[in-house]
């Protein structure tokens, strides 16, 4: 049985001319913003881009940025995904004490470390779950959904580690938080993996096409026969998962759950490295590795300050007057002052 | 007839949109007690000259003219104080609002400082009895037909302005009957002596309500004269600078041989809506005709699983299948373009590319992603096929115009390769160019063989391009018409049985 | 499981520090106490010491949880008045706001004390409040540094509680007033480690690249033993000793820091006690027995803790009350 189509004669469309990659990279706003935060940390710390080799491993500021910076931009992975469906998740950082303190709990009550690291992942993918279901299936507004754990799920946390933070001593998990591979911290080393994988998946399948079309119109996309609940599942399962990854390596950096204190408003710095990595929070186009990006400029920042010998009365005072400047920076403004868009009226 | 004299002016307007002139010295003259009506293809520079007739922009050259005298307009606002008012095609009202309050929104009358909700009450149904309109002014707006609902807009724009009134396609989601309502309120307000001007798509409404019309090209004035010194050849020539043939004979369609069996429905129903027989075959085109809220719609969203059935079978080619959710149906090879492009349709941010393969990819996984060399082939193909006219694919579709939309959408489906496709008013809204290519796509598909179900409000359309042609009253389908049976008039008559006010 | 066990030991402690001459006293009474919530360890150690001490003098306490809010506070104590209870213990979440339920209290003629915070507002509205003195925490600490040092210079880096919360800005005050006769003692770099232990390690961190790889610290003072712990781990992520290359003194005497001690990697800590209800029952006590009014502030004892404190002795003894 032949299908009937359309008379369609072939055409031949001149391949799109597109821009070069490396030099439509360097001239992203935040590529600009990063280098400018850090040569300003440069300036005020002579030594920060002094790299030594130490113990087995790199040490230095500009490590301490990446190593520092690695939960948040994991955090931010998941994060874009569910931004993109024109969502939000502010439940990860309490995910991120959950995860932790499962993993603590179980391994010092003497269950095997990579039992406790999968259990804490689980905790991790059943949070994010919970948020989808309540999303998709219940049709809850995506900020109210999600507070709800973020609301409970530190009592939560607080309740596996009876309030006090549980300290430990397993190999396994302080490699997580503190160990290194090829000269790397193993955090910094895991956002790569995760960051490229995420990239891969999203971009190779359809998958990445598929959460856009959700984000930018939800009902279009099932009138176009797309499962956008089987999507915002996954989305959100995802940034659960990513948060119990965070949290794991949080709890190993200090070798301790501090389930009061773990991942504590770090929900708002992954939305802030999203939205900085210029995924709109009206959902649509997204790009994982701007928001790594982002949550590297946001850390760049962070040990700027550090360093800086400010009195940090001025942390919170500069930290947003930084912020402002490169959100201006990507603003629709900036971008007509930057090249003059023809006027595009109907 | 009196001689005419001009309330609003416009002389020599410019308008420059960076490197585009929009508009390039058009005049215009509103008189009293006239209905001007301005015509134009998208992009001829119609929504441009409204805005700066009505305030919204500041003309880059030229001046207006109000009464004889040179007026500037800050906003639309500062228009309604010289007594310029507008109706646009979306009712810019507040739906969770009552009617009265609607109408005296930012100047009710109070009471001791309390807004008089009864006097209110009182003086919106009074003057909503002016516009032929008995109805319970203490309810939602959002309760009410758009039609309802249009009128309520033109009453409040009267009586804030009372010299100029704008309807920008205040038609363009109205039935026949809404129409015509729509129009006796209008011709009331013009034996008032308003200035109306009148912008629509749709050229009989044109010649069944306007005295003088201005046609626009390319952002200019093409020619300005009284109606009837015109026929609709004329007019669509001037818009077009071509001659555009609709083929407006049914060709005999139903009397030709038919295909098997494509797709049937078989007692399908929802709550509210009758249970339905209905099979469409292999190269042929089903019409759907009825008022708004006849249950058209509603019949469409069932087909695709938009809305769950309660009972009723579905088979393609014979076979059983299961359609309880788009996705489904998009797997059986069922394509639908929906009434609300906008809503529905289209994804603004998206690519003219990523819109058209989107339903495709839909269907082939998440796994089988399209490469996009595929996409780019596809997206190519399709637009030729279709004459999408986009500068780019790759520029987001929210900047084509309406019909080039449309053509996107109907693109997305037959990328699928599709069985059936149903198309929810596919013509609603977009110019007279688009409009024609619609209905050519239409024929085309059906020579080639596919099945369409169609839903359209036009009459002359239906008929030119169905072989059946289903007629719904009341959310059940009344009639089926079928060979030398389809006409116009006899149409017109299903319908009009026993037909009431319809309210979506 | 281990609530129980958390009593018992609680209980096993509060024997320690009590003395048999008080238990009779309190037989009987019915006390409310409504405690901030649970966000600290050393909060949670408050509540089980208070719980313990309670039961020891064989007082039945109503324990209320406010979760961080005032209006709980306000309903809780408000359940207590019409409970008729003999005495009120609050650990006030903010300092405003108290007066009016504060007078329904005393209207009621039940004795409030608060434990651990202060209040604005006339000080008849409570018998006494139980606090540790801040800036002599801090102070404790700073001449526990200038000792330890002697003359030799000490350039020293400070890791500060939540800028702007009032431990960080009195432990400050106390440990400059502390080193500030001594001019071979300067602090060099002062940031916010938040109170916690991943901020406190992030911070010295950066303090040790900032500083010649930590070859110009020669200790640190950490507004809490949280981000000492952090803090430790980053001088031993940078090579160092912490203990020896880098001195660390802290405030607080949580458990995790004797186990620090233990391991030679912290040099002192300062006790902020968890035991602010025992004070408070004395208090009380002597408030009914003998009908005089105690003092308007009771200020805890700020004890130094050093290695030569048997810190496995005071980490087993710290372990299971909850911090």
């Amino acid at each position: 049985m032949t299908r009937p189509t359309v008379d369609l004669r072939p055409t031949t469309q001149p391949p799109l001319p597109r821009q070069r990659p490396i030099t439509s990279f360097l001239t992203k706003p935040q590529v600009i913003a990063l280098v400018a935060v850090l040569l300003v940390n440069w300036a005020l710390f002579p030594g920060f881009f002094t790299i030594t080799w130490q113990d087995g491993r790199f040490f230095g500021s500009l490590i301490d940025v990446l190593n520092r910076g690695a939960p948040v931009a994991i955090l931010a992975i998941g994060m874009t995904m569910v931004i993109a469906t024109k969502g939000v998740d502010l439940s990860v950082g309490a995910v991120m004490a959950i995860s932790g303190a499962t993993a603590a709990t179980l391994v010092t009550n003497g269950i095997p470390a990579p039992t406790a690291v999968l259990a804490a992942l689980a905790t991790g993918l059943l949070c994010g779950l919970w948020n989808g279901i309540l999303v998709t299936v219940l049709e809850i507004q995506p900020i109210i959904a999600t507070l709800v754990l973020m609301v409970a799920g530190r009592g939560l946390a607080q309740l596996i580690t009876e309030g006090t933070i549980v300290t430990f001593s397993d190999p396994l998990l302080i490699f997580i938080g503190t160990g290194s591979f090829l000269g790397l911290p193993m955090p910094v080393v895991i956002a790569l993996v995760l960051m490229v994988l995420a990239t891969l998946i999203v971009r190779r399948t359809a998958l990445g096409l598929l959460i856009e079309a959700v984000g930018v119109n939800r009902s279009a996309a099932r009138f176009a026969g797309l499962k956008a609940g089987t999507l915002l599942l996954i989305v959100y399962t995802f940034a659960g998962f990513c948060a119990a990854i965070s949290g794991l390596i949080v709890a190993g950096d200090i070798r301790g759950a501090d389930a009061n204190n773990a991942g504590l408003w770090l929900e708002l710095d992954a939305i802030l490295a999203v939205v900085i990595g210029g995924t709109s929070l009206m959902g649509g186009r997204f790009s994982i590795p701007m928001a790594v990006l982002g949550a590297m400029i946001i850390q760049a920042m962070n040990t700027g300050i550090l360093i800086s010998g400010f009195s940090p009365e001025f942390n919170l005072v500069v930290k947003s007057a930084v912020i402002i400047v490169i959100l201006v920076l990507q603003s629709p403004l900036s971008a007509r002052l930057f090249r003059r868009l023809p006027g595009a009226p109907k | 007839m009196t001689e005419p004299k001009p309330v609003l002016e416009a002389r020599g307007i410019v308008k420059i949109f960076g490197q585009h002139r929009a508009l390039d010295t058009v005049d215009f003259t509103a008189n009293a007690g006239e209905v001007h009506a301005l015509l134009g293809e998208n992009g001829a520079g119609k929504s441009t000259l409204i805005k700066i007739l009505t305030g919204a922009y500041q003309p880059d050259g030229g001046e207006l003219l109000l009464d004889g005298q040179p007026i500037t307009l800050r906003d639309p606002l500062h228009g309604q104080t010289y007594g310029i008012g507008t109706v646009y095609q979306e009712v810019n009202l507040l739906p969770n609002r009552s009617v009265a309050e609607n109408l005296f929104l930012g100047r009710q009358p109070t009471r001791f400082g309390m807004v008089d909700r009864k006097r209110i009450d009182a003086a919106a149904k009074d003057l909503l009895s002016r516009y032929g309109l008995d109805i319970d002014v203490r309810a939602e707006l959002s309760e009410y037909s758009v039609a309802v609902q249009q009128i309520v807009a033109i009453a409040r724009a009267v009586e804030l302005s009372g010299k100029v009134l704008v309807l920008d396609e205040p038609t363009a989601s109205l039935d026949r009957n809404e129409v015509q309502r729509l129009f006796d309120v209008v011709r009331g307000l013009k034996a008032k002596g308003l200035a109306i001007i009148f912008i629509t798509h749709f050229l009989d409404q044109v010649f069944d309500l306007a005295d003088r019309v201005t046609i626009l090209r390319n952002g200019r004035k093409v020619a300005s004269q009284p109606l009837n010194t015109l026929n609709t050849t004329d007019v669509v020539r001037m818009m077009l600078g071509k001659d555009v043939a609709f083929d407006h004979h049914p060709t005999a369609l139903s009397g030709g041989p038919k295909g098997q069996v494509r797709v049937a429905f078989q007692n399908l129903s929802r709550k509210g809506l009758t249970p339905f027989d209905l099979s469409v075959h292999e190269g042929e085109v089903v019409g759907v005709a009825g008022l708004l809220g006849s249950g058209r719609t509603e019949v469409a969203r069932l087909m695709f699983g938009v809305d769950g059935s309660d009972t009723g079978q579905i088979t393609v080619d014979g076979q059983p299948v299961t359609i309880r959710n788009p996705a489904q149906a998009v797997a059986a090879g069922f394509g639908f373009c929906p009434e609300d492009r906008k809503l529905d349709g289209i994804f603004g941010d998206l690519s003219v590319r990523e819109n058209i393969i989107i339903a495709l990819q839909a269907k082939l996984g998440w796994f089988k992603a399209l490469n996009r060399e595929d996409q780019v082939e596809l997206a190519g193909r399709y637009a030729e096929a279709l004459d999408i006219r986009a500068a780019d694919h790759d520029m987001p579709v929210k900047l084509l115009s309406g019909g080039n939309q449309q053509k996107v959408i109907l693109a997305r489906w037959l990328a699928i390769d599709p069985t059936f496709l149903i198309l929810d008013e596919p013509t609603r809204g977009i110019d007279v160019g688009a409009h024609a290519e619609i209905v050519r796509t239409i024929n085309r598909l059906r020579e080639e063989g596919l099945a369409l179900f169609v839903i359209s409000s036009e009459l002359d359309e239906v008929v030119a391009y169905s072989n059946r042609i289903v007629v719904m009253r009341d959310r059940e389908m009344v009639a089926e018409l079928d060979g030398d049976t389809i006409a116009p008039d006899a149409i017109v008559q299903a319908i009009a049985g026993t037909a009431k006010e319809a309210r979506p | 499981m281990s609530v129980i066990k958390t009593l018992a030991l609680g209980a096993g402690l509060a024997g320690l520090l009590l003395s048999a001459a008080y238990a009779e006293g309190l037989q009987g009474k019915v006390i409310g106490f409504s405690q901030i919530g649970s966000e600290s360890g050393w909060r949670a150690a408050e509540t089980s010491v208070t719980k313990a001490e309670a039961e020891a003098r064989g007082i039945d306490l109503k324990f209320a949880d406010a979760q961080q809010k005032q209006e709980n506070q306000i309903k809780a104590i408000r359940g207590f008045i019409a409970q008729g209870v003999d005495a009120i213990l609050v650990a006030p979440v903010v300092a405003t706001g108290w007066e009016e339920v504060l007078t329904e209290a005393k209207e009621a003629n039940i004795p409030v004390v608060l434990l651990d915070r202060g209040i604005e507002g006339p000080e008849d509205l409570y018998l006494t409040s139980v606090a540790s003195d801040q800036v002599k925490e801090g102070r404790v600490a700073g001449e526990f540094l200038a000792t330890t040092v002697g003359d030799k210079p000490c350039n020293i880096v400070e890791l500060q509680g939540t800028v702007g919360s009032s431990p960080a800005i009195n432990r400050k005050q106390g440990f400059e007033e502390a080193i500030a006769g001594k001019a071979n003692l300067t602090i060099t770099r002062s940031q916010t480690g938040d109170f916690t232990r991943s901020k406190g390690k992030e911070v010295m961190e950066g303090f040790i690249k900032a500083e010649d790889g930590g070859k110009n610290i020669c200790a640190v003072y950490a507004h809490n033993d949280d981000m000492a712990v952090g803090a430790i781990q980053a001088i031993k992520d940078a090579g160092l000793k912490p203990g020896s290359d880098i001195l660390v003194v802290s405030i607080d005497a949580v458990p995790d820091i004797f186990a620090a001690m233990v391991a030679g990697e912290a040099n002192a800590t300062v006790e902020l006690t968890p035991n602010m209800a025992g004070p408070a029952f004395d208090a009380l006590q002597a408030y009914w027995d003998a009908g005089t009014a105690p003092e308007k502030f009771i200020i805890t004892e700020s004890k130094l803790y050093t290695p030569a404190d048997d810190p496995q002795g005071e980490y087993d003894r710290r372990k299971g009350l909850g911090y």
